[in-house]
């Protein structure tokens, strides 16, 4: 469904990104893991058209995403959860929901969608009229990721769903994730907390400063000693 | 000051305010989305006026159809100037952007008065309102101030409901406060920002219709006045906030007024001294304005 070939990504002279070859697989969750710096969330702002890769291509369903804006990749069905949430604060929840339905064509549907997020987060619902800015941490990365769903995502992209949350909610969110997995929409997780990750995702890359250093099912590297002693803290 | 002199200032206050509050709006959608203080801004108005007075001139047309068509020339204006200067340089640093609209402002300045002349032009104000009312107790009001205040709260009453119930105002906002997290949501940014420039255009071209109705004459450099104060009430709000710009512009507007109206006669000419070192001590104190975010965010 996506695939990622041989993407190099820099900021001037700064090589973030030296060359990662993936694919996402239909149906699939994936999950990319690493520490800080290892080019994660730049790579998943790449596929979502705010950086252009210098070298490489980004391909989905088909088409060369490095060739369309951001709004263009969103209406083609890939759409992000970005790192930090970056709700519009000063925004009710309902209008940053209804911001994430902006590309869509088929209006009709929207409520419906509304309904099923309320659904996945029903806290999203009494918190209708407040400002994005004064929910609690947990209640901005729901908002943040069913603001993405109201945009019907295909592939859904989701930057460090868990950064900064308690671990009841962290819980939460990956129950959630799970769930939508069920449903059949198909994700490429990015996480810093690698265990989480691994325990929900099909397959899995661990990226290291800018470059895949391993990747295989998410069952054999969670057993991989090394993957355990770097980034699960075993 | 008596009862009747103090009403009239305030309906002069706020005829001017309204004038500010016009030109500061379109300063603060466009800073609010680019990061870009845009001087030339106060051309936009400038041209406004004079595409007003030389369609008078041309056509025998009624004034409110020649200014609709000086309006929709800054409109045209504006969206020429973002798509000429501003849209190359987007995203470079700030001070790039604000050489830019310098730039940018001076060369429209000097081209106009080089095809308009430098002699100041007499403004076609209809008659009908460069009459005065009198409200009795010897209060008189200019009707191009209440046309003024009129005009301008319509268009901020517009200008609400379009923020907060179209897709499109509700994806501004949206953009001002995270441009990024805009785009991820599949906010078209170039859309929000062509709609900031012409409606911040649409604004300073009434704004200069009125201001050539206040004051009578318009001159090629009648911009640069004009956009200074919408700046100053734009720091005094908040930079980029719209509500925050028109809270200042009144601010400004009353006291411009009341400081001529109050200050002794030979003070009088120090009015802009007070202005400006008002938004100095702002800036020391309060840099971030009346409603302003502390924490600006960049594309």
């Amino acid at each position: 469904m996506l695939t990622l070939e041989d993407v190099r990504i820099s900021y001037g002279a700064i090589q973030a990104v030296k060359g990662i070859s993936l694919n996402v697989g239909e149906r699939e969750l994936v999950a990319l893991v690493g520490s800080n710096g290892a080019g994660k969330t730049t790579t998943l702002r790449t596929i979502s058209g705010i950086f252009r890769p210098r070298t490489g291509r980004i391909v989905y369903e088909g088409r060369d995403l490095t060739k369309l804006a951001p709004h263009q990749i969103v209406a083609a069905g890939v759409v992000q959860a970005p790192e930090g949430r970056q709700i519009f604060g000063s925004l009710t929840v309902r209008e940053n929901l209804m911001l994430g339905a902006v590309s869509r064509r088929d209006r009709a549907a929207i409520p419906a969608d509304l309904e099923r997020v309320f659904d996945l987060f029903p806290v999203l619902k009494e918190r209708l009229g407040q400002a994005g800015g004064t929910l609690s941490g947990g209640e901005q990365q729901m908002l943040s990721i069913g603001r993405a769903l109201m945009a019907r995502p295909r592939l859904l992209l989701l930057d460090e769903p868990s950064l900064g949350l308690a671990p009841l909610i962290v819980a939460r969110i990956f129950d959630v994730i799970a769930r939508l997995k069920a449903e059949g929409v198909t994700i490429l997780l990015v996480e810093q907390n690698a265990r989480k990750a691994l325990e929900v995702a099909d397959r899995a890359y661990v990226l290291e400063t800018g470059l895949v250093a391993l990747s295989g099912s998410a069952r054999e590297l969670a057993a991989n000693p090394e993957i355990e002693r770097a980034y699960l803290g075993g | 000051m008596s009862f009747s002199e103090f009403g009239q200032q305030f309906v002069n206050a706020l005829g001017l305010g309204s004038i500010y509050a016009l030109v500061a709006i379109g300063l603060a959608m466009v800073f609010g989305i680019l990061r870009l203080i845009n001087f030339a801004h106060g051309e936009v108005l400038m041209l406004g006026a004079f595409a007003t007075y030389y369609y008078a001139e041309w056509t025998s047309l009624p004034f409110l159809v020649v200014a609709v068509l000086g309006v929709l020339t800054t409109v045209a204006v504006g969206l020429l100037m973002e798509r000429v200067a501003y849209r190359p340089i987007r995203g470079a640093p700030d001070v790039a952007l604000l050489l830019t609209s310098l730039g940018v402002s001076i060369a429209v300045q000097n081209t106009a008065i080089l095809r308009f002349g430098e002699q100041p032009k007499k403004f076609p104000t209809p008659e009908a309102i460069e009459k005065q009312v009198d409200l009795g107790a010897n209060v008189q009001i200019s009707v191009t101030n209440i046309v003024t205040i009129g005009v301008a709260l319509s268009l901020m009453a517009l200008l609400t409901l379009f923020v907060t119930r179209t897709q499109l105002g509700i994806s501004m906002r949206a953009a001002a406060e995270n441009a990024m997290a805009a785009r991820l949501m599949g906010i078209n940014i170039n859309t929000v920002i062509v709609a900031a420039f012409a409606i911040g255009s649409a604004m300073a071209g009434v704004a200069g219709i009125l201001w050539g109705a206040r004051v009578g004459r318009i001159e090629p450099l009648m911009g640069f006045i004009p956009v200074l104060k919408a700046f100053v009430a734009t720091v005094i709000g908040g930079f980029g906030s719209i509500p925050g710009a028109v809270i200042g512009a009144y601010i400004l507007g009353f006291g411009e007024i009341y400081l001529v109206a109050l200050l002794p006669g030979d003070l009088t000419g120090y009015r802009d001294a007070f202005i400006f070192g008002a938004l100095i001590l702002i800036l020391l104190f309060r840099p971030q304005g009346i409603l302003g975010s502390t924490e600006p965010e960049k594309i």
